[in-house]
């Protein structure tokens, strides 16, 4: 089973090269271009957000980064690596995480066994079969870690499918961190929460962009303008500007495609 | 109380009972651990891993035939390199199926592994390779010998009932070790969403191919056992009805734990016993398929869990 072993891309120095970054990407489904020809930047300490209306194509653009769906033409470059042809699992390994937009936990386990099981996925010998999961201390550390990291430390003993809806989605991005990804591609995390839960759900974004590059799509956009260091408008799969938030905020076609005349 | 508790009971209860026995119903208590063996081994792909195979039965009749092919006429066989053969052979075919099936989710996967234990069913019903549809008889059941001592003659019943719970309790001891292990966590995360494992680092067409071939080998260590007690194999064993029976078992113990898999294989084999009686039931004996099924029916309608959330039920909806 030498496929279950770990391929961790060796960091490589490549000066004013950004983490991840995508050339042309073009998705095609028959004959509607979902996202065509976006060329975009992500880069450690920023988050960088990516909005536009239902079926803009963030989503497809967030799948093809995670490499969950193919390219149709395009090529995805991370750390250094053409990963265009990558498989999803090997891009996880190698430093790509997301998370979802429906809540994707696994909701009999506990909490911290959410976390510990994404954590394995780097671990060697996963066929140890005479290994107890659940005394696995490599993941178990790595799985306590992002607990905290997110927030939910409190709650690791809890049945995940217990969580409110904002502890889900903390769940969401502490799973997430379990896997030690450098690039976070966030689908949503703030959808449905309330003010308090998106308080603190934006706290621990800022607190991780420090250590990852962020791509996040949102549609609340007083928290996008609040926390991005760089937005990116997408309308019927292009990208009609990507700019500081106070460039876009005065950007007169990103008003009228999209902010409305009155924002 | 420790989980392995009860296990371990019934496998001290089960070491003792030859005693008290009566041929007949010793016999039984081989047949019903035999397709506990059987069972198990399915219960790793639908419960564990949560892959609905409809053709299980291709490997347990690949380790049947295998067992009394590889005999042949030459005396009784070492146990020591034909049980290995016999379940080498079941978990080639069943990587190569898994291969291809895993490819494929939901109800493709049904029909493809029904397909392909369809062609091996067709494979010993239609050629000579196996004695066509008759099968073949198993002349000498296999032995274990060092130095000129017999240490173990299948053909003696007391033997073949040790060896058939040493299977048993392997079977259910190795699978219990893997449900622990990260190995079986990751069977788990994937029964309840492969894609978020993918998106986890989890090559997940890997592991449930390593399942699928570990289900596989078990199956054909049932059938190798079937193979010796019954001393004769025929196509019927790989067929779709064996397939469904086996899963009928784990549905009836209910799914998701090797103790439903168990106490389905024994609940399965004993009203099939009870229905095919004449000396209790007379004519209605020969339409044992329509008081089974009627019988299974009226379980599944009453137990969605399984006889193993009888207890549950029991105990009130608190212990649940």
């Amino acid at each position: 089973m030498a496929e279950l072993q770990v391929h961790v891309a060796e960091p490589q120095a490549h000066a004013g090269e950004p983490l991840l970054r995508s050339n042309l990407l073009t998705r095609r489904f028959g004959g509607l271009t979902a996202v065509h020809n976006v060329s975009l930047a992500f880069e450690v300490g920023e988050v960088h957000a990516v909005i536009g209306t239902n079926g803009a194509g963030k989503s497809t653009l967030i799948n093809m980064l995670s490499g969950e769906m193919p390219a149709s033409s395009g090529s995805i470059h991370f750390d250094g690596h053409d990963i265009t042809d990558w498989s999803q699992p090997r891009r996880a390994l190698a430093g790509i995480g997301r998370s979802y937009q429906r809540t994707t936990i696994f909701p009999a386990f506990s909490v911290l066994e959410n976390c510990r099981l994404c954590a394995q996925a780097a671990l060697p010998r996963a066929w140890a079969v005479w290994q107890s999961a659940q005394r696995c201390e490599a993941s178990l550390a790595v799985a306590r870690e992002a607990l905290a990291s997110a927030g939910l430390a409190d709650d690791a003993a809890r049945v995940a499918g217990t969580l409110s809806h904002g502890g889900k989605r903390q769940l969401e991005i502490a799973m997430c961190l379990a896997t030690r990804p450098r690039v976070l591609l966030l689908d949503e995390p703030l959808a449905g929460m309330g003010a308090e839960e998106t308080e603190r759900m934006l706290a621990l974004l800022a607190a991780l962009k420090r250590q990852h590059a962020v791509l996040l799509v949102e549609h609340d956009m007083d928290a996008v303008f609040r926390i991005a260091e760089r937005i990116t408008v997408m309308v019927n799969g292009e990208v009609i500007a990507s700019d500081a938030p106070a460039a876009i905020r005065s950007n007169r076609q990103v008003q009228l495609a999209y902010l409305g005349e009155g924002h | 109380m420790k989980p392995w508790i009860v296990p371990v009971l019934a496998a001290v209860a089960l070491a003792a009972l030859p005693a008290v026995l009566t041929p007949y119903t010793q016999d039984l208590v081989v047949k019903i651990a035999v397709f506990a063996v059987f069972a198990l081994s399915l219960e790793l792909l639908v419960g564990t891993t949560g892959l609905v195979s409809l053709g299980h039965a291709a490997f347990f009749g690949i380790g049947a035939y295998v067992t009394v092919m590889a005999t042949g006429d030459r005396g009784a066989a070492s146990a020591l390199w034909l049980l290995p053969a016999a379940m080498a052979a079941a978990a080639l075919y069943a990587a190569f199926v898994g291969a291809l099936s895993l490819r494929t989710t939901g109800v493709y996967f049904i029909m493809v592994t029904l397909a392909f234990a369809q062609m091996a069913y067709f494979v010993f019903h239609d050629t000579k390779l196996g004695g066509g549809s008759d099968g073949i008889f198993l002349y000498s059941k296999p032995v274990i010998e060092l130095g000129g001592t017999v240490l173990l003659d299948l053909d003696r019943k007391p033997h073949l009932y040790y060896a058939v719970l040493a299977a048993l309790v392997f079977t259910y001891a190795l699978l219990a070790l893997i449900r622990r292990s990260r190995f079986g966590h990751a069977l788990a995360g994937i029964r309840v969403n492969e894609q978020r494992m993918r998106a986890a680092g989890f090559r997940t067409y890997g592991y449930k191919l390593a399942a699928f071939v570990i289900a596989g080998a078990l199956a054909g260590l049932a059938g190798f056992l079937l193979a010796v007690k019954d001393g004769a194999v025929n196509p019927e064993l790989l067929s779709w009805h064996e397939s469904g029976a086996v899963l009928l078992m784990i549905i009836l113990g209910g799914i998701g734990s090797l103790r439903g898999a168990v106490i389905g294989a024994v609940a399965f084999t004993l009203l099939k016993e009870l229905y095919q009686s004449e000396a209790l039931l007379g004519t209605l004996a020969s339409h044992w398929q329509l008081t089974l099924g009627l019988t299974i029916i009226a379980f599944v309608a009453l137990l969605p869990k399984g006889l193993i959330g009888l207890k549950a039920r029991l105990w009130g909806s608190a212990h649940g």
